[in-house]
């Protein structure tokens, strides 16, 4: 019996897809936990990608990370979940730990593949310069999944909703505001990036990176230097001490390729790099490289990429 | 105040990463070791600052080996007042928050203050599994830690934005990038620390609930292909046709 937590305050994202695909590889019968407001005929749609039913606690919210740990504890007993599944975000990075403490259960935080024939689950370490291989010792497990690490699979129809009181109790800590820039792609989850750093000389000229991200329908990302010097809110910064990500595709512009900025991006399954430097390192790391002045080149593939869309249309 | 910092060694950050022939382990020939930079730049560093507003007192404690007191030194350099170590070859994340939930125990600390996760390592899992085990609340990825009167006023990351919490001492607090500014040792720090007591503890007898059975390096990427900067439509059609990602 393997249990999913799926957090679905927005719906059902991507993340929540791959998780419950990733746990139907490990085994037969999935239960999904969830909490908040979806309505019952969003979550039966998780039923699509492998899951037997759905529970959800209505009375627990995402805001309250320790009742939250309750109710992922409690329905793990209520079913007799011996493998609890994770997406690794930033509520399961919370949740998780304390969990596997109160279960006594093995976590493996950022698993990118399902378990090998030893057993073993590769994770990435030395923040995405290289593969860990862990092995659970315990009778049972927690595994995060990394999101974009399994594509979701449509294999099955709706599933059955059943409505959950765990009982789980308030938590200690209050929340007082929550600050929610609109309309953006979440960085971890988005499929498609334009990141920019240094090169593009001020905060001023990141309009041609937004234009050609909204052409795309991408996040926009950028390199340390850019976010420490205050051009770019830190959350978009990707790299061995800001964030790590695996889009399909990173567009780098005006980024050298500095090993700790290639350890955030170098899960990602094609890189372009622009770069006046055709000495830059970033060039071999990528798979498409344009070697020239970000200022001409990004509006130019801003155009190409609307002139393509619209052929697609 | 009372706070207890945890520090682990990490490899520096440009370290070239490589394996013993085997896999089975990190090679640490030529590597140079460092404090784990969240743990340094965001944990102890506001940690400090803390103390000199309100008073008390930083520990700092590790979970290693004799060549791990390099690292509490720096520790000390910067502005801790004291230095624990527990003498245990680090294992998983478990087995370390375990140990240093059995020190904090008897300690009455206010605050108990983690990186959010090591560069080596990244499992973000030693400070909840501390908070567990000693029952204190947790707040995850900080980026601002206030105090006032018992209170802690923090600001966290959630998904695509920041939650503004408040939660009562003693806590357990993961410190993410904004926190602080990171902190150069002077020379009177670097010098006072070098011949610092440290506290060496024996460690607990507790179970490894994963292990790392072998690692691997990323394929090498094949050689990248040069579009011309005239021609966008054609690097617009590669990724369409050939990469397939648009």
């Amino acid at each position: 019996m393997i249990l999913v937590y799926v957090n679905t305050d927005n719906g059902l994202s991507k993340a929540s897809k791959e998780v419950v695909t990733y746990a139907k590889k490990l085994g037969d019968s999935i239960t999904v936990i969830t909490n908040g407001n979806a309505p019952n005929n969003v979550l039966s749609e998780l039923g699509q990608y492998g899951a037997s039913k759905v529970l959800v606690d209505r009375s627990v919210s995402t805001d309250d990370l320790q009742q939250l740990i309750d109710l992922v504890a409690y329905s793990a007993e209520a079913t007799g979940a011996n493998t609890i599944i994770f997406s690794h975000d930033l509520v399961s990075k919370a949740v998780a730990p304390r969990l596997s403490v109160r279960l006594k259960a093995g976590l493996v935080s950022g698993a990118i593949d399902i378990p090998n024939a030893e057993g073993a689950i590769r994770v990435n370490v030395f923040s995405g310069k290289a593969f860990g291989f862990v092995k659970v010792n315990s009778v049972k497990k927690i595994v995060s999944l990394l999101p974009n690490s399994f594509q979701p699979e449509i294999i099955g129809g709706n599933c059955s909703v059943e409505e959950y009181s765990s009982g789980a109790l308030k938590g200690r800590v209050k929340v007082l505001a929550t600050k929610k820039p609109e309309g953006e792609i979440p960085l971890p989850e988005a499929d498609l990036v334009v990141s920019a750093g240094r090169g593009l000389k001020g905060p001023e000229n990141w309009g041609i990176i937004e234009d050609l991200a909204k052409s795309l329908g991408a996040a926009t990302a950028c390199s340390r230097p850019v976010a420490d010097i205050g051009w770019r809110p830190h959350h978009e910064h990707v790299g061995q001490t800001g964030v790590a990500i695996r889009p399909n595709l990173y567009i780098a512009a005006g980024i050298s390729g500095a090993i700790q900025h290639l350890a955030g991006v170098n899960g990602s399954k094609v890189i372009v790099v622009i770069n006046t430097d055709q000495e830059a390192p970033f060039f071999k790391a990528a798979d498409y490289g344009v070697i020239g002045d970000a200022f001409e080149v990004l509006p130019k593939l801003t155009e190409a990429v609307n002139k393509f869309k619209s052929s697609q249309n | 105040m009372k706070i207890l910092v945890c520090i682990s060694k990490a490899p520096d950050t440009t370290s070239k990463i490589a394996f013993t022939s085997d896999k089975s382990s990190f090679d640490e020939n030529g590597v140079q070791f460092i404090v784990n930079p969240y743990d340094e730049w965001y944990a102890l560093v506001r940690a400090l600052e803390l103390k000199e507003t309100n008073g008390g007192n930083v520990t700092i404690i590790t979970v290693g080996n004799v060549a791990d007191e390099t690292i509490m030194r720096k520790a000390l350099a910067i502005g801790a007042d004291d230095a624990v170590r527990i003498d245990s070859d680090p294992k998983d994340a478990y087995n370390t928050a375990m140990q240093i939930a059995e020190y904090a125990k008897g300690q009455s600390f206010d605050l108990i203050m983690v990186g959010k996760e090591t560069i080596n390592y990244n499992g973000s899992q030693v400070g909840g599994m501390i908070s567990e085990a000693l029952g204190l609340p947790f707040v995850s990825l900080a980026s601002k830690l206030d105090f006032l009167g018992n209170k802690l006023t923090l600001e966290r990351e959630i998904a695509g934005g920041i939650q503004v919490v408040e939660v009562d001492t003693p806590a357990v607090i993961s410190c993410a990038k904004g926190m602080a500014e990171q902190r150069i040792p002077n020379m009177r720090g670097i010098m006072a620390a070098r011949t610092r007591q440290l506290t060496v503890i024996p460690p607990i007898s507790v179970e490894e609930l994963t292990s790392y059975v072998s690692y691997d390096l990323p394929p090498v990427k094949s050689s990248c292909k040069i579009v011309s900067a005239d021609n966008m439509d054609e690097l617009v059609q590669l990724l369409h046709n050939e990469a397939k990602v648009i």
